[in-house]
């Protein structure tokens, strides 16, 4: 296994615009993820997740570090590193085809390759049939079902989902995070992961980054070899849910 | 689906009577009560009389209903093109590139706070009072609401829409085309909308103060003669055909934006 993107070192303050007042929210986080891999950032509260997630796509700059991806410093975003917003962010003038295939377009893959690479990402995902669906029509499940078949369409070296599954109902969630796994095992991909709950980490892990609270560093890296599928039940889910739970609050 | 087809023709229905309820009570008042003296405020009947008669004949006015509404649109066609087409690249790029605005709006936003209607003394004066004059008009109201909408309907473009194109690998040039444009969409035709209220304000207007033919032409020398039923044929032409135009424009809407409830 290779190292596929490494974070070193990120920093990120904010300050307002008058420079009056400033907030640390990432501070020194250093860790790296192998090609392949499906690496979860759990972290408590509101702090730095995103912001942290950002930086890798390269849509925001940190105050000091850099992430690296294939020994490449990011410096802005790009097709390799495809993202899933946590609000999804489909374009509602575009039915769900077209928001899978509008990486292609923008690229200027020909007609025929992009019908056949979007619909096989529509497949993959499960929403044959709803191709020609505005995004009003879906429900919160398939529409990050279409973000997900989007970013895989970019084909990037490297996933950034960004709390998913956080708008769905418990049900759809679990059922997504299924839907992840499967979909991930039919085509590998590297994922980082973030998420504020820890049965999610648990459930779709290969490693947890614990994160603490504002602002927020790396507290501890958790590998979880729970062979797939995992039982929510099972003692030892049970007992790392326990561990990293008493992680997280001890330090609060 | 079954369920939404039967409200549409409740509503349908509503409409209907609505409109059949305000011809009765302006009935009541102008033939059967009469709360007005001498023909002030004709019937419903009378103005029918004489929207066929006027349509057929040119006293007084010098013209037809038909030659009049000819005389108003193309006037409002003009202006209204015009001010679309200079209007729609102006609020784009203002919208899109930071020094264009910088450069632009402190002009701008001065010289929208001046009505399109306080214009017409001072074009009338540079102009004279011909279809140039009067297309200009028109163009100063519309080019304001065209810039105004277009410019906050792209301003307010979500900033992860972009991103996500970005992500993409898409072009400044193309965000614009392929996600702040669309985005923005429904707010160029409120504007497409407005400003088309715009236009018909600006020309009866203009026609008001200076003109030789024209709707609103039309109704100050209906007016001057006394003829309050051609003053009330002269109002409804012009709402209906602002209803038209209107409905027209909510076509071309709803083929263009897609996606929505």
């Amino acid at each position: 296994m290779s190292k596929i993107l490494e974070i070193n070192n990120i920093s990120k303050t904010f300050t307002n615009d008058d420079a009056t007042n400033s907030k640390e929210v990432l501070t020194n986080v250093t860790f790296s993820v192998e090609e392949n891999e499906m690496v979860v950032v759990f972290g408590p509260g509101q702090c730095g997740k995103t912001t942290l997630l950002n930086i890798i796509a390269g849509l925001e700059k940190p105050t000091t570090g850099d992430v690296k991806i294939n020994c490449k410093e990011v410096t802005a975003p790009g097709p390799d590193r495809a993202v899933v917003f946590q609000n999804i962010m489909l374009f509602p003038w575009l039915t769900a085809y077209q928001n899978v295939e509008y990486s292609m377009k923008i690229r200027n893959f020909d007609k025929a390759e992009r019908a056949k690479e979007a619909m096989k990402y529509l497949d993959l995902v499960g929403l044959n049939g709803f191709e020609q669906s505005y995004p009003v029509k879906l429900s919160g499940g398939m529409k990050q079902r279409v973000g997900i078949a989007r970013a895989y369409c970019t084909k990037p070296d490297v996933m950034l989902m960004d709390e998913p599954f956080g708008a769905l109902d418990a049900q759809t969630r679990y059922l997504m995070q299924d839907e992840l796994l499967r979909i991930s095992n039919t085509e590998k991909r590297t994922v980082v992961f973030i998420t504020n709950n820890i049965e999610e980490a648990l459930y779709v892990a290969d490693r947890i980054i614990v994160m603490t609270d504002c602002p927020s560093t790396v507290m501890e890296e958790v590998i979880i070899d729970m062979p797939h599928p995992r039982e929510r039940t099972d003692q030892k889910f049970l007992q790392l849910r326990k561990e990293i739970s008493a992680m997280v609050n001890r330090r609060r | 689906m079954k369920k939404i087809k039967v409200n549409k023709n409740k509503y349908t229905v509503i409409m209907v009577v609505n409109i059949m309820v305000v011809i009765f009570i302006w009935y009541l008042l102008s033939d059967v009560f009469k709360v007005f003296r001498n023909g002030m405020l004709p019937g419903p009947v009378d103005i029918v009389k004489t929207f066929i008669y006027k349509l057929t004949n040119t006293a007084p006015g010098g013209n037809t209903l038909g030659g009049h509404i000819a005389a108003s649109m193309i006037v409002v066609v003009t202006g209204y093109i015009i001010g679309v087409g200079v209007g729609l690249p102006v609020g784009i790029l203002m919208a899109w590139y930071k020094p264009i605005d910088y450069l632009v709006r402190p002009v701008f936003d001065f010289l929208r706070c001046i009505p399109g209607l306080a214009w017409i003394p001072v074009i009338t004066v540079w102009l004279g009072i011909d279809l140039k004059a009067k297309a200009m008009i028109i163009f100063i109201s519309v080019f304001v609401g065209i810039v105004v909408n277009v410019y906050s309907g792209i301003k307010q473009t979500d900033e992860v829409k972009i991103w996500v194109a970005q992500i993409f690998g898409a072009s400044r040039w193309e965000v614009l085309k392929r996600v702040a444009l669309p985005s923005a969409l429904p707010y160029i035709f409120t504007g497409l909308k407005v400003s088309l209220g715009m236009a018909w304000l600006g020309i009866i207007a203009a026609e008001l103060l200076a003109a030789q033919s024209g709707l609103g032409y039309m109704i100050m020398v209906a007016r001057n003669f006394g003829r309050a039923d051609l003053v009330i044929v002269g109002m409804l032409t012009i709402g209906l055909i602002g209803a038209f135009l209107t409905w027209i424009i909510e076509l071309i809407e709803k083929k263009f934006v897609k996606g929505r409830r």
